[in-house]
């Protein structure tokens, strides 16, 4: 399956199986949504279960915390993560605190899906990554997959979750696994091995990392579209780097990432989205409290600059293979 | 050619400032009984008018005139009567507890009563309020104890809110009341969300959606507005106009558009202003618009228009931004005096029943008061555990919180 196929495929099972799931969003109904993750779902299931919603972030949240309040599942489809604004107040202010502050006599089991991240030429409003934006919030749950067997397990494992669940899918790797070499043919996900996607009901656990490749010099932290980026300058430099896939960045698999930084003694934090107080920041602070006495170089962070997101300039900005190549010869030589 | 006219930016202002003597001259009010009762089928745009009028039905000598006079019994009014009368005492107690440094911040209703008191009564057990902070009176009309509420206020180790809430931001799923949030208009569009996710299950049980005037400049509430139009969600869409937001007169959220029930006229929503001082207008045209949400004919929305006597909360002073007197000289009257007329008119009450009643209600509201206080206030007595801190962020702690948890050790 596509990354595509994944999701659509755990939104069938989780309608299937739980009357209470509903999906809706902008484009989501009839048409499938415009890049087709919903496809085939309301003719599946009816109008009443998957719908299409006005253009009203904010409408389209606000409503679903209503439902969820009731008692539904909803998981509901905001176009883009750059046009999540007018739902902030929602998501921080209601969908996060609701559980805490009603002291769990309301509860708001929700996922909000929402494309994420570059690499399609889509400007600065078709290209963001604001993780750091969810994760900085209590009561959230932040997950971002890097392929089509993570995003469905995951997302089942987010329906099916108690709590508010953030599900930023970067939208570069819908189609196809990419390593940040925008120069060379595109790949799809057929060849990849986590393309082998089960059809029923499996769950992926939130707040678990795994490692996409082991090794000794350096450990890579890394989530969506940059671990395949990641694997791929790793390759190149020939650097023996440890990759890890976050999957989940709230709440962290600081476990998986202490015992690998200790080994290592190197770490670089990679991500797409801008580098003053992003995850990374984050990450970085956690790897020096955890791991300060096994460190033998600095934390490094290869991200996205500090500016609005360019169009024509996409591949100046995006943390491409080529200058995490030259932070890993860069770290290992440093002492 | 001649030079044109330089533009000149308009703000508008309230009739009268302090200082000044109040002027409601701007307030066109029609006679009880006057407005028609369409049925609740009518069409929405056969009832424009009714946007901009108001419905009322008791008059000036206390009597209940015109079609909208409801089926309530005189038992179901003394009832009424009795919710307001301790809602007001409940307030004026709590106001004092926290003049007397007992909590941090209170907020009362005095002049709105009847506005949640009477919808309450007209709404079924079942059906779910998002209400604002200033409809405890739904909770009042629905048997909710003094004592949590008071507890909740004072943020004490009983506190069904663990203390995390600020004082007035209760719950209660069991009583129909929502989770009350600081954040203005986004209990309004979740309102219509709860109540698409009633139709969605086939249910019958409905929503009913609460607003100032303020707040209905924010753009949930028009989000709100298109959704509940969309989809015909079964929700009650209420704003209380109560013509101050803190020190902002209504006209500022207002703008051009004449009231706020005419907002809903744009959405092809069924749009009714009603006098939120009269129990009984009040009741009957929230059961209008509940029976239609009911019947599957969609939203309504109804303004309230009412005024609010008191402070903004504690921490107002509205003599720096109104005539002093101008509460006195609102055109329709209060709430408690009115329904008391009423019922002594109508020869169901009289003026020492009325006393007794707020001797007993007086008696009721300290007991309550006693009892909670017994299990503490904000600054003394027993208080929430830190503890509490931690728990309900999430379903399950998750590590992060475990170790912040241990920091401090409890």
């Amino acid at each position: 399956m596509t990354m595509i196929e994944a999701i659509r495929s755990a939104l069938d099972v989780s309608m299937g199986r739980n009357d209470d799931v509903v999906v809706y969003g902008e484009d989501v109904g009839f048409f499938g949504g415009v890049f087709r993750c919903t496809q085939g779902l309301q003719q599946k299931y009816g109008v009443s279960r998957c719908f299409d919603a006005p253009i009203s972030e904010c409408g389209i949240v606000g409503t679903a915390i209503g439902m969820a309040a009731y008692g539904l599942r909803p998981c509901v489809e905001l176009q883009f993560a750059d046009y999540m604004y007018p739902a902030y107040d929602q998501i921080v202010s209601e969908a996060a605190r609701l559980r805490y502050r009603s002291a769990g006599d309301f509860t708001c089991p929700l996922v909000i899906r929402m494309p994420t991240g570059g690499g399609i030429f889509g400007g600065q409003t078709h290209s963001q990554s604001p993780e750091a934006l969810f994760t900085h919030v209590a009561g959230l749950k932040t997950v971002v997959p890097s392929n089509p067997h993570d995003a469905k397990g995951l997302l089942i494992a987010a329906i099916e979750d108690p709590d508010p669940v953030i599900f930023l899918e970067p939208k570069r790797l819908y189609n196809g696994p990419f390593d940040g070499h925008h120069d060379r043919p595109v790949t799809a996900w057929a060849r990849h091995e986590l393309s082998e996607v089960p059809e029923g009901h499996y769950t992926t656990p939130l707040g678990k990392a795994v490692t996409r490749r082991a090794g000794e010099a350096v450990t890579i932290l890394a989530y969506g579209t940059m671990v395949h980026v990641a694997l791929a300058a790793v390759e190149e430099t020939g650097v023996d780097a440890e990759v890890i896939d976050l999957r989940t960045l709230l709440p962290l698999d600081l476990e998986t990432i202490a015992a690998s930084v200790a080994r290592t003694g190197r770490c670089i934090v990679l991500h797409e989205a801008t580098l003053t107080s992003g995850f990374g920041a984050e990450l970085t602070a956690l790897v020096q409290e955890h791991c300060f006495y096994h460190l033998e170089a600095p934390v490094m962070r290869v991200t996205g600059w500090d500016t609005p997101y360019p169009h024509a300039q996409e591949w100046d900005y995006f943390p491409g293979p080529v200058r995490l190549g030259q932070a890993l010869r860069d770290i290992v030589e440093a002492s | 050619m001649t030079s044109p006219t330089p533009l000149h930016f308009h703000v508008p202002e309230p009739a009268s400032r302090p200082g000044g003597k109040p002027d409601f001259s701007g307030v066109s009010i029609p006679k009880a009984g006057s407005v028609r009762r369409p049925p609740v089928d009518v069409p929405p745009e056969e009832i424009r008018d009714l946007a901009y009028s108001i419905i009322r039905v008791l008059n000036h000598e206390g009597r209940a005139i015109g079609p909208w006079v409801p089926d309530l019994s005189q038992d179901e009014l003394v009832a009424g009567l009795r919710h307001m009368m301790t809602l007001r005492t409940f307030d004026a107690r709590m106001q004092m507890a926290q003049r007397q440094g007992k909590t941090s911040f209170y907020m009362q209703h005095t002049g709105e009563e009847a506005v949640s008191c009477a919808f309450r009564i007209a709404l079924g057990p079942d059906d779910m309020n998002f209400p604002t902070y200033r409809q405890a009176g739904l909770l009042i009309a629905h048997d909710y104890p003094l004592v949590d509420m008071m507890c909740q206020i004072y943020s004490n180790a009983n506190d069904p809110m663990k203390g995390r809430q600020l004082p007035v931001f209760y719950s209660s799923r069991k009583h129909g009341f929502f989770s009350i949030s600081g954040n203005l208009a986004t209990q309004f569009v979740q309102a219509v969300g709860w109540a698409m996710a009633s139709a969605i299950k086939g249910d019958n049980r409905i929503a009913a959606a609460w607003i100032g005037d303020g707040s209905t400049a924010e753009s949930d509430f028009h989000a709100a507005l298109v959704f509940a139009s969309t989809y015909k969600a079964p929700v009650v869409l209420n704003v209380v106009n109560n013509q101050w937001a803190i020190s902002t007169f209504q006209g500022i959220a207002r703008g051009g558009s004449g009231t706020f029930a005419a907002r809903g006229l744009g959405f092809g929503i069924p749009a009714l202003r009603v006098d939120g001082n009269d129990y009984l207008a009040t009741y009957a045209v929230a059961k209008w618009a509940i029976e239609r949400a009911r019947l599957n004919l969609g939203p309504t929305l109804i303004e309230y228009v009412t005024y609010r006597a008191g402070a903004h909360s504690t921490s107002d002073d509205p003599s720096a931004y109104r005539p002093k007197h101008e509460s006195e000289e609102w055109p329709l009257g209060d709430p408690v005096i009115r329904l008391k007329q009423h019922l002594i008119t109508a020869g169901a009450w009289s003026e020492e029943r009325h006393k007794q009643a707020e001797a007993e209600i007086l008696a009721d509201v300290i007991a309550a008061q006693k009892e909670a206080e017994s299990f503490g206030t904000l600054h003394s007595g027993s208080k929430p555990s830190a503890r509490d801190i931690f728990e309900d962020v999430y379903a399950e702690l998750p590590p992060h919180l475990r170790r912040q948890r241990q920091q401090i050790g409890v």
